[in-house]
């Protein structure tokens, strides 16, 4: 499989590719946090924090729609606040009979329902652009620059770094299922339900135990590199007064925007 | 690249800021926990195991079945994460995963990510392992049993913390969320039930060494017997009192002070509630809920029983 299969990173040398990851994770997660404070129908606030994405997006030579493509993830989710629309008390906007329900959108219940898509379709945009311009393992090195603790860093630099083996393993593991499943057009092969949960469920026992050994091989090999409980890093980062002086612009205008949002 | 949502990553937005930190603030305590007793238990060595099976986990939730109709059943792993490598190591584990998925893909959003962290890692491991433990020293039939049991309500579980934080935020109502999410995910729940039995069956046949009595001893301690019973004894209590008398857990959330965190909930749909009568419909509630724990009980029970006696 190819390694860029699982890899949001887009190499490019822009503005924000070369700030500081920490300066980077700490603006997203204020960012987010904003979104959540900002009240509903705080459009004009909306609409700035839009165009700070819109900077953003400019400045990471990505183009300016390319997080707003890649947003769609966050929507299925959407189905889970759909019912709001209906149940929150307001004047009522549009009536009509689905199956066996009346159904009623009232205005304060529409207001709450796009409220919260677009916080979260502007929070989920910044995430995506934070992942697309920084290296994963610079991603986990800001983290633990921001006192997450290092075992916890340490294993999802592990996680990253063997996902690729090992979704290699379940690739082989599910065309060998295949393979063996062949059957005549239109007609099903194998058995029923519980015998392909059966199937299933001994694919998982057989890559938890060629995981597990795996992993008992690659402890051997690191002691015998001199491994000692801690991993070092060749690639420090530096904060430079760029670093500071866009921490600061991004956070006043945050700050700013929260200020409109409560006009 | 198949990446089958699973209606259960909360993105960022759909919480509100309060439920986003009260629910990092006990993640990060049980996390910190597990990190000083992994450590006790595994020294150097941890990093590369859980590294390692954090990544099982991550490619094992791509391994599905057909089921029918086009849908298909596939793992979220918590219990079987906390089954295998005992409920600290399996908490790690399903944090790094997690934390990936939400960095990595958006799988789920970044200050909610506590919140998902405790919904689908901490939680499930701590009923996975709990209600399997409680088979300890019984037949593998009646373990592997417990295990699928345990899978299943591991995954309720989440569900059901799901839904609470989406209505503490004002997101959803709690009569119409409660009842959809545990419906979607009482059938997940049996496709990561029987995976999970499948493959302990599967690890018990080719290295039994890993699930036997002193490695069990050594995972953790059997205190986690009355973790796991007490959130399972929960979710079955909360569940169907939550769904029949949701007003109910709406004076609670408005006693603890939530009803002023969302600017304008559900709650305010029957003002006058008529408090006297609550009494009354929540003992029976109550009661009902006590019967189901005691039926599933005893069906667990008398199934553990059925096998051991064919073993």
């Amino acid at each position: 499989m190819h390694s860029d299969a699982f890899d949001r990173y887009h190499e490019k040398n822009s503005f924000i590719h070369r700030l500081d990851p920490r300066v980077k994770v700490v603006i997203t997660i204020v960012f987010i946090v904003s979104n959540a404070l900002l009240p509903d129908g705080a459009w004009i606030a909306f609409g700035a924090a839009w165009l700070f994405l819109l900077l953003t997006n400019w400045l990471s030579q990505l183009g300016f729609g390319y997080t707003l493509k890649r947003s769609i993830v966050a929507l299925p989710f959407a189905l889970i606040a759909i019912t709001i629309l209906f149940t929150m008390p307001g004047e009522p906007l549009v009536s009509f009979k689905l199956l066996m329900w009346n159904l009623t959108i009232t205005d304060m219940g529409l207001l709450r329902f796009v409220s919260i898509l677009i916080r979260s379709w502007l929070s989920v945009q910044l995430a995506i652009l934070l992942v697309a311009t920084t290296r994963f393992p610079d991603l986990i090195h800001a983290f633990e620059h921001l006192r997450v603790p290092a075992i916890l860093t340490t294993i999802i630099a592990f996680l990253y770094r063997y996902l690729f083996v090992l979704t290699d393993e379940v690739f082989r593991l599910i065309r060998a299922r295949e393979s063996r499943s062949a059957a005549a057009t239109g007609r099903r092969s194998g058995g029923g339900v519980l015998w392909r949960a059966r199937v299933a469920g001994n694919m998982a026992g057989q890559l938890f135990l060629r995981s597990y050994e795996r992993s008992d091989r690659i402890y051997n090999a690191m002691v015998a590199r001199g491994y000692s409980g801690h991993l070092f890093t060749l690639n420090p980062h530096e904060m430079k007064a760029r670093d500071y002086f866009v921490t600061a612009f991004a956070i006043a205008f945050i700050f700013i925007l929260q200020v409109i949002g409560r006009l | 690249m198949h990446f089958s949502p699973i209606p259960m990553h909360i993105p960022d937005g759909f919480l509100s800021l309060i439920v986003s930190i009260i629910c990092w603030a006990i993640t990060a305590s049980v996390v910190g926990a597990a990190i000083s007793k992994t450590n006790k238990a595994l020294g150097e060595k941890q990093i590369p195991l859980m590294g390692v099976m954090a990544a099982f986990i991550f490619a094992a939730q791509m391994i599905n079945f057909p089921v029918a109709g086009g849908t298909s059943g596939h793992l979220l792993g918590g219990a079987l994460a906390a089954i295998v490598l005992g409920p600290w190591a399996g908490m790690l584990v399903m944090t790094s995963v997690i934390a990936v998925q939400a960095l990595l893909f958006q799988d789920g959003g970044l200050v909610v990510m506590g919140a998902n962290i405790l919904n689908m890692g901490l939680a499930t491991a701590a009923v996975g392992y709990g209600l399997y433990r409680s088979m300890a020293g019984r037949s593998k039939s009646a373990k592997l049993a417990a295990a699928g049991i345990a899978a299943w309500l591991s995954v309720m579980t989440g569900a059901l913390l799901t839904s609470l934080q989406l209505w503490l935020s004002g997101t959803s109502d709690l009569q119409l969320v409660i009842p959809s999410m545990l419906g979607v995910h009482a059938v997940i729940g049996i496709g990561e039930a029987l995976i999970t039995t499948f493959a302990l069956g599967f690890i018990f046949q080719t290295r039994p060494d890993l699930l036997g009595e002193e490695s069990e001893s050594a995972k953790a301690s059997s205190g986690w017997v009355y973790v796991g019973g007490l959130i399972a004894i929960a979710v079955v209590l909360l569940s169907p009192f939550a769904s029949t008398d949701p007003d109910g857990l709406e004076r609670v959330a408005t006693d603890m002070g939530f009803i002023n965190t969302s600017q304008s909930a559900p709650y305010q749909l029957i003002p006058d509630y008529a408090i006297p009568f609550l009494g009354n419909t929540n003992l029976s509630t109550i009661a009902a809920g006590i019967v189901g724990v005691i039926v599933v009980g005893l069906v667990a029970l008398l199934i553990g029983r059925g096998m051991k006696a064919k073993s």
